[in-house]
């Protein structure tokens, strides 16, 4: 809708039709005070530190700077370039894009399936399923790290007493360097799966109906349904679930620090870990700062990749 | 009501996986009401020989967890009351009040949600360092004053809100403050429910700021207290399963209680993109 002809000169007509205010006057100093508080706290809380942080990832800034701010220098990129000369930072990396390329994916998986399960025409007490498998998304982290440690635990846990009874030998799960990291992933996964199973099970209920009968009536098989149906349509809700999957295990950090504390031989040190124990147990802020800014590039080109992934699919459909 | 033998035996999967889902849950409350050293036998047992509530009775004595409750209350608390001010103000305000600079204030915004919360987290603990700030309520609730999330769901819904509604009492002489309070803001009551239980549960559960500002084991707040508790108490399985269920219990029944509102938050996030 074009904006109106013969309306006073200090108001335009927007979509709705509705006279629009000046941009002075009661309404814009209103807008203004009831906006303030929130762009305030968010500007000095948020942008401000992101931009200190710039800041600081250029620094030396280091326990003797805690003491004496007037000793920290500009040391330019050198910290990057000592990111990239230690073994523990590309160790972390790896580890973190373990987390992110082989965690979230197996996550969605678990999510998209429970979500077709619960979904499901025959399926009795949907809600009661829906409220159960969401469960543990709202439990608090630490607290279930803390349970999962136990349920780990290699002589009393009740993991290996269960593998036991279909005859699988015990296993150290958070000793072992080699089933660490899977270990922490079953609980990650187990934590968060609920979440994404949410937003299926929506994006299912959108699927016109029309299509699914179509497909049956040209003797569709379930599995053909899925592919050529169900999945296309998920395509968008697929899309926001797999970038927020993987933006979060990219951010993995508690799990680790409760659980196994990074290690054994820091096999599941995460980038956050490595930042939180540099920063402030080592108080290497700056190098720190420089770790927190490339994780956050890691995860920009990580998002960045897959939406351009998405597009090119559906260009290709 | 007959069940079709493929219709049992997906019934039968989705009970199999609600099972193990609840399991982890089910054996800390269970393993919290075992008598000390019960947990730690082999074949572990699944139930109590005995149910017992001593480790809770010390957690709340000995090992002073009232405390770190009462703190995590306090910031859940007063982080959603001052979350749900802002939001429901600046949402409205982004959503139908025109001020200069709003789409490009609003578009800075939205950008906040594409920096990970770690990259800001470092300095501003140096920042609030200078401020004094470590180791208080305050600087753990900094956080939690304002919410972008919060400012775009409440912008979603505001802009429903007709606007003959708000120009008729702008006709009737009423001022803005006036308008929000009694004509915007009963308008915004179920998106402000579903805003309160999400954001009380994020900072109930919330574990990296915290561990990051506080240093004085009597301002810990639940996670905090619980990662150090188990640095000296990891023998104590059913102590540290009595901990557990006191940090988990309260967001678990809130969820029971307020499931509709929690689940519409989720639903809300997923169009955020």
């Amino acid at each position: 809708m074009s904006a109106g002809v013969g309306v006073a000169p200090a108001a335009a007509v927007d979509a709705g039709g509705a006279k629009r205010a000046p941009l002075a006057g009661p309404q814009a100093r209103a807008g203004l005070a009831l906006a303030l508080p929130s762009v305030a706290l968010i500007l000095v809380f948020f942008f401000g530190p992101v931009l200190y942080g710039a800041w600081l990832s250029l620094t030396d800034f280091d326990i003797y700077a805690l003491a004496d701010p007037s000793s920290v220098r500009f040391i330019g990129l050198g910290n990057y370039a000592h990111a990239f000369a230690e073994t523990d930072f590309w160790n972390a990396l790896r580890i973190t894009l373990v987390y992110a390329f082989v965690g979230a994916p197996i996550s969605v998986a678990v999510s998209l399936a429970a979500a077709l399960l619960v979904d499901a025409k025959t399926t009795r007490w949907k809600p009661f399923f829906r409220a159960v498998y969401f469960a543990p998304v709202v439990t608090t982290l630490v607290a279930v790290a803390i349970v999962w440690r136990y349920l780990y635990q290699p002589q009393y846990g009740l993991v290996n007493a269960f593998l036991a009874k279909f005859g699988i030998p015990r296993v150290d799960w958070l000793g072992d360097p080699h089933w660490a990291l899977p270990a922490i992933l079953v609980l990650a996964v187990w934590k968060n799966f609920g979440y994404n199973l949410l937003i299926f099970v929506a994006g299912l209920q959108n699927v016109p109906r029309e299509l699914h009968e179509a497909a049956e009536l040209d003797g569709a098989r379930a599995w053909q349904k899925f592919w050529n149906v169900t999945l296309p349509e998920l395509a968008p809700v697929f899309l926001f679930v797999s970038v927020t999957t993987v933006i979060n295990y990219f951010q993995l950090f508690a799990e680790p620090y409760v659980m196994t504390q990074g290690g054994p031989l820091k096999s599941t040190n995460s980038l956050v870990l490595l930042m939180y124990e540099q920063g402030f147990r080592w108080w290497r802020l700056g190098y720190a700062a420089a770790l927190a800014f490339i994780l956050f590039a890691v995860i920009l080109v990580a998002t960045a990749a897959q939406m351009w992934l998405q597009q090119r699919r559906e260009r290709a459909a | 009501m007959k069940l079709r033998p493929g219709a049992l035996i997906l019934n039968a999967v989705l009970i199999g996986g609600a099972f193990l889902t609840v399991a982890p849950l089910l054996w800390m409350l269970s393993a919290s009401l075992m008598p000390t050293g019960q947990a730690n036998t082999s074949p572990p047992p699944l139930l109590p020989s005995r149910v017992t509530f001593e480790h809770y009775v010390e957690l709340f004595t000995h090992l002073n967890l009232a405390q770190s409750f009462a703190n995590s209350l306090l910031v859940s608390v007063v982080g959603t009351l001052a979350t749900l001010v802002t939001s429901s103000m600046a949402g409205y305000a982004f959503a139908k009040l025109r001020f200069p600079g709003r789409e490009a204030l609003f578009r800075l915004l939205l950008t906040a949600m594409l920096v990970p919360a770690q990259v800001g987290m470092l300095p501003l603990f140096l920042m609030l360092k200078k401020l004094g700030l470590v180791n208080t309520y305050g600087g753990v609730l900094i956080p939690w004053l304002a919410s972008v999330f919060g400012i775009f769901l409440v912008r979603q819904v505001a802009q429903a809100i007709p606007e003959d509604l708000l120009n008729s009492a702008r006709l009737d002489g009423a001022g803005e403050w006036r308008i929000y309070r009694s004509i915007v803001l009963p308008n915004l009551g179920p998106v402000l429910a579903t805003l309160a239980v999400f954001v009380f549960m994020s900072s109930w559960n919330d574990f990296l700021w915290p561990l990051v500002i506080l240093s004085d084991d009597r301002r810990y707040t639940l996670p905090v207290a619980l990662a150090s508790l188990v640095g000296e108490h990891v023998q104590d399985t059913e102590l540290m399963m009595a901990g557990a269920v006191v940090t988990v219990l309260p967001v678990l029944a809130l969820f029971v209680v307020l499931q509709r509102w929690y689940i519409r938050g989720v639903m809300a996030g997923s169009v955020k993109g």
